[in-house]
C-alpha cells in the first residue's frame, strides 16, 4: 500500500514537473540575450531586458495588446448580457416559440463554426464589416452554449423569489437586473473567463475578418512576427509571455467559478 | 420538486424581448450564414461579387485532391493518437488525484490545467522553440533519456514523419489536464457507499472501477470522448503556428482546416471553402453518431 502511494505521488510530481517546465524555460529563456536562448536550459547567466524593449520597439506590440483588451472585454461585457437575458427568459417564462428558439439552438450546437466562415465572410463584407471590430463583436454578442449555461443554472432560482419582486413593483427587466443577475454571479464569472479565454486566443476568424496591421489582435500578430523575425527567439518568447500572461493573472483570480463552470454542462447535463 | 401552484407567469412582452436580440443576431448570423453555405458551396467565386455555378465540382475536385487526403489522413491520425493517448491519461490522473488520502490536490489540479491556459497560438509559437534542432528543451530531454548525444540536433518539425508525433505530444501537453477536469468533477459523484459495500463484499480495486466508478462516470467519459474528437478535427492553429505558418515538409501538419484556410481564403474561393466546411460538418457528425452509438451500448452493459 505504501509503495503504491509513493508510486502515485512519484507520477504526479513528474506530471507537474513536465506541465510546468515549458513555462519556465518560457519565462527564463524571455531574460537572456537573443544569442544566448539556446546557451543554458535552467539558468539565465546574463539577465537582461532587451528582448522586452526589442518587443515594444520593432513592433506596435503595446496597440496589439490594447485591441486584444478591448476587444475581449467587449466580447466579454456583451455575451454574458445578452446571453443571460436570453437564458433567463428560456428558464423563467413560458412563451409562445420557446421550443422553437431551444430547437434551433440544438440543432446547430452540432454544426462546426468553420461551415460558417466562409458565407459569414461574405455577408459581412456586404455589410461592409469586414476589417471592423463591429465585424467581430456584432456577430459574435450572444453565445447560444452560454444561454444553455444561464438557463441551467436560472432555471434553479425560486419562482417565489421573482413573484415577491414583481409584488413589490419591480419591473421584469428590473426582476433581471436587481434579482437574477446577482444570483447567478458564480456563473457570470465562469462564463465571463471563458468568453474572455476564447475571444484572446481566437486566432481563424479575426486572421480572415481584419486586414489593417494596426487592429490586430495579439495572436495574429504572433503570427506574423513568427514570419518576420524567426530567429529572434527571445523576442518572440517575451511576446508570447505577454501574450499569454493576462489570461493567467484572470484564471488565477477566477478559479473557482470557471472550474465550476466547465463541468457544470458536462456533468448534469 | 416543482411546486404545486407554479407562480411562472407569461411576463407578458418581457420574455419576448430578453430573447430578440439572441433571435435577430442568431438568424442573421448563425442560421442565414448556414443556409447561404449551403448554396456556396455549388458556386466557384472569387470574392463576393464574383459567383458562377459550378455543380458538384467543388466536391469533385475536394476528392480527388491529393492535398485534400492528405490532409484527411493527417487530421484523422492526429484525431486517433490524442484521443487513444490522452483520455487514458486524463482518467488516470484524474483517478490518482481523487484518492482521499492525497494532500494538496487543488495544487497539481492547477498545475496540471495550466498548459491549457496559453492557447493553441501560444503553444504553437512556444513549442516551435522548445522544438529547435540544435538545443531545443525537448531535445535536450530527447538525448537525455535516449542516452544519445547525437539525439540533440533531431529535426523534429524539419522531417515529415517526426511532424506528427511532435504535434501529439504538444497536445498532450496541452490538453491531457484539461479533460482531467472533467473526469475529476465526475469522480466527484461518484457513490462512496457503494464502493464500501463492494469492498466489504471482496471486491479488488480493478473490480470495483469496473462494477461502480466506470458506470457512474461514463456520461461524462462519452461527453469526453466526442468533445476532444470534435475539437481533434477541427485542428488548425496549433500545428500552423508550431511549423511556422505553414503546413509542414511535405504537407506533413496540413489538417482539413488548413486546408480550407489556404484553399478557401488564400484563394478567395468561398465557394470552395464551403465545399470543405460542409465535407468537414458531414465528417464529424457521422462519427460523433457512431461514438455515441458504440459507447452507448457499452454503458449499458
Amino acid at each position: 500500500m505504501k509503495i503504491l502511494r509513493i508510486a502515485a505521488i512519484g507520477i504526479l510530481l513528474l506530471g507537474s514537473i513536465l506541465a510546468l517546465v515549458p513555462m519556465i524555460w518560457l519565462i527564463l529563456a524571455t531574460f537572456r540575450a537573443n544569442d544566448r536562448v539556446f546557451s543554458e536550459v535552467f539558468t539565465v547567466t546574463k539577465p537582461t531586458l532587451a528582448n522586452y524593449t526589442d518587443l515594444f520597439t520593432t513592433v506596435p506590440f503595446f496597440q496589439f495588446l490594447a485591441n486584444s483588451t478591448f476587444l475581449a472585454c467587449t466580447a466579454v461585457c456583451l455575451q454574458v448580457f445578452f446571453s443571460s437575458l436570453a437564458g433567463f427568459a428560456l428558464a423563467k417564462y413560458d412563451f409562445q416559440g420557446k421550443k422553437l428558439v431551444m430547437g434551433i439552438m440544438l440543432a446547430t450546437v452540432l454544426i462546426p463554426g468553420q461551415l460558417t466562415l466562409a458565407p459569414s465572410y461574405d455577408l459581412l463584407y456586404r455589410m461592409h464589416l469586414v476589417d471592423t471590430y463591429q465585424g467581430l463583436l456584432i456577430p459574435g454578442a450572444v453565445s447560444v452554449f452560454g444561454i444553455f449555461l444561464f438557463r441551467q443554472s436560472m432555471v434553479r432560482i425560486p419562482d417565489e423569489l421573482l413573484q415577491a419582486g414583481r409584488i413589490d413593483g419591480c419591473s421584469e427587466f428590473g426582476l433581471y437586473w436587481n434579482v437574477v443577475l446577482p444570483v447567478s454571479r458564480p456563473m457570470i464569472g465562469a462564463f465571463s473567463l471563458m468568453t474572455f479565454m476564447a475571444t484572446w486566443n481566437s486566432f481563424l476568424w479575426p486572421q480572415i475578418m481584419l486586414h489593417s496591421k494596426l487592429k490586430y489582435t495579439l495572436p495574429i500578430a504572433l503570427a506574423q512576427m513568427v514570419g518576420l523575425y524567426q530567429q529572434q527567439y527571445g523576442m518572440l518568447m517575451a511576446g508570447t509571455l505577454v501574450a499569454v500572461l493576462p489570461v493567467i493573472v484572470l484564471f488565477l483570480l477566477l478559479q473557482k467559478e470557471f472550474v465550476a463552470g466547465l463541468t457544470a454542462g458536462a456533468v448534469k447535463g | 420538486m416543482t411546486p404545486r401552484r407554479s407562480y411562472r407567469v407569461g411576463g407578458g412582452a418581457a420574455p419576448y424581448i430578453f430573447v430578440a436580440p439572441f433571435v435577430l443576431l442568431f438568424l442573421v448570423f448563425s442560421v442565414y450564414p448556414i443556409v447561404q453555405s449551403f448554396r456556396l458551396a455549388f458556386y466557384a467565386t472569387s470574392g463576393p461579387q464574383d459567383w458562377s455555378p459550378v455543380g458538384l465540382r467543388n466536391f469533385a475536385f475536394l476528392l480527388q485532391d491529393p492535398d485534400f487526403h492528405k490532409a484527411v489522413t493527417n487530421t484523422v491520425t492526429y484525431t486517433i493518437a490524442t484521443v487513444l493517448l490522452q483520455l487514458p491519461l486524463s482518467l488516470g490522473l484524474a483517478l490518482l488525484l481523487s484518492q482521499k488520502w492525497l494532500k494538496g490536490q487543488n495544487l497539481f489540479r492547477l498545475i496540471f490545467f495550466s498548459p491549457h491556459l496559453l492557447g493553441q497560438v501560444f503553444v504553437g509559437v512556444l513549442f516551435a522553440v522548445l522544438f529547435q534542432p540544435k538545443y531545443g528543451l525537448v531535445n535536450h530531454a530527447y538525448a537525455a533519456i535516449t542516452m544519445n548525444p547525437a539525439n540533440i540536433t533531431t529535426k523534429w518539425l524539419g522531417d515529415p514523419a517526426t511532424v506528427m508525433p511532435a504535434l501529439v505530444l504538444t497536445s498532450l501537453w496541452m490538453y491531457v489536464g484539461f479533460n482531467m477536469i472533467y473526469f475529476l468533477a465526475a469522480l466527484q459523484g461518484v457513490d462512496q457507499e457503494l464502493h464500501e459495500a463492494a469492498l466489504v463484499d471482496g471486491a479488488g480495486t480493478l473490480a470495483r472501477f469496473r462494477a461502480v466508478t466506470l458506470p457512474a462516470i461514463w456520461p461524462v467519459c462519452q461527453f469526453v470522448l466526442v468533445t476532444s474528437t470534435m475539437g481533434s478535427l477541427q485542428l488548425f492553429e496549433l500545428p500552423y503556428l508550431l511549423l511556422g505558418n505553414t503546413s509542414g515538409p511535405d504537407n506533413a501538419g496540413l489538417t482539413i482546416v488548413m486546408y480550407l484556410y489556404q484553399n478557401g481564403f488564400a484563394s478567395g474561393d468561398l465557394g470552395y471553402a464551403s465545399a470543405v466546411g460542409w465535407t468537414l460538418a458531414v465528417g464529424m457528425l457521422v462519427i460523433s453518431l457512431a461514438q455515441l452509438r458504440m459507447s452507448g451500448g457499452v454503458g449499458k452493459e
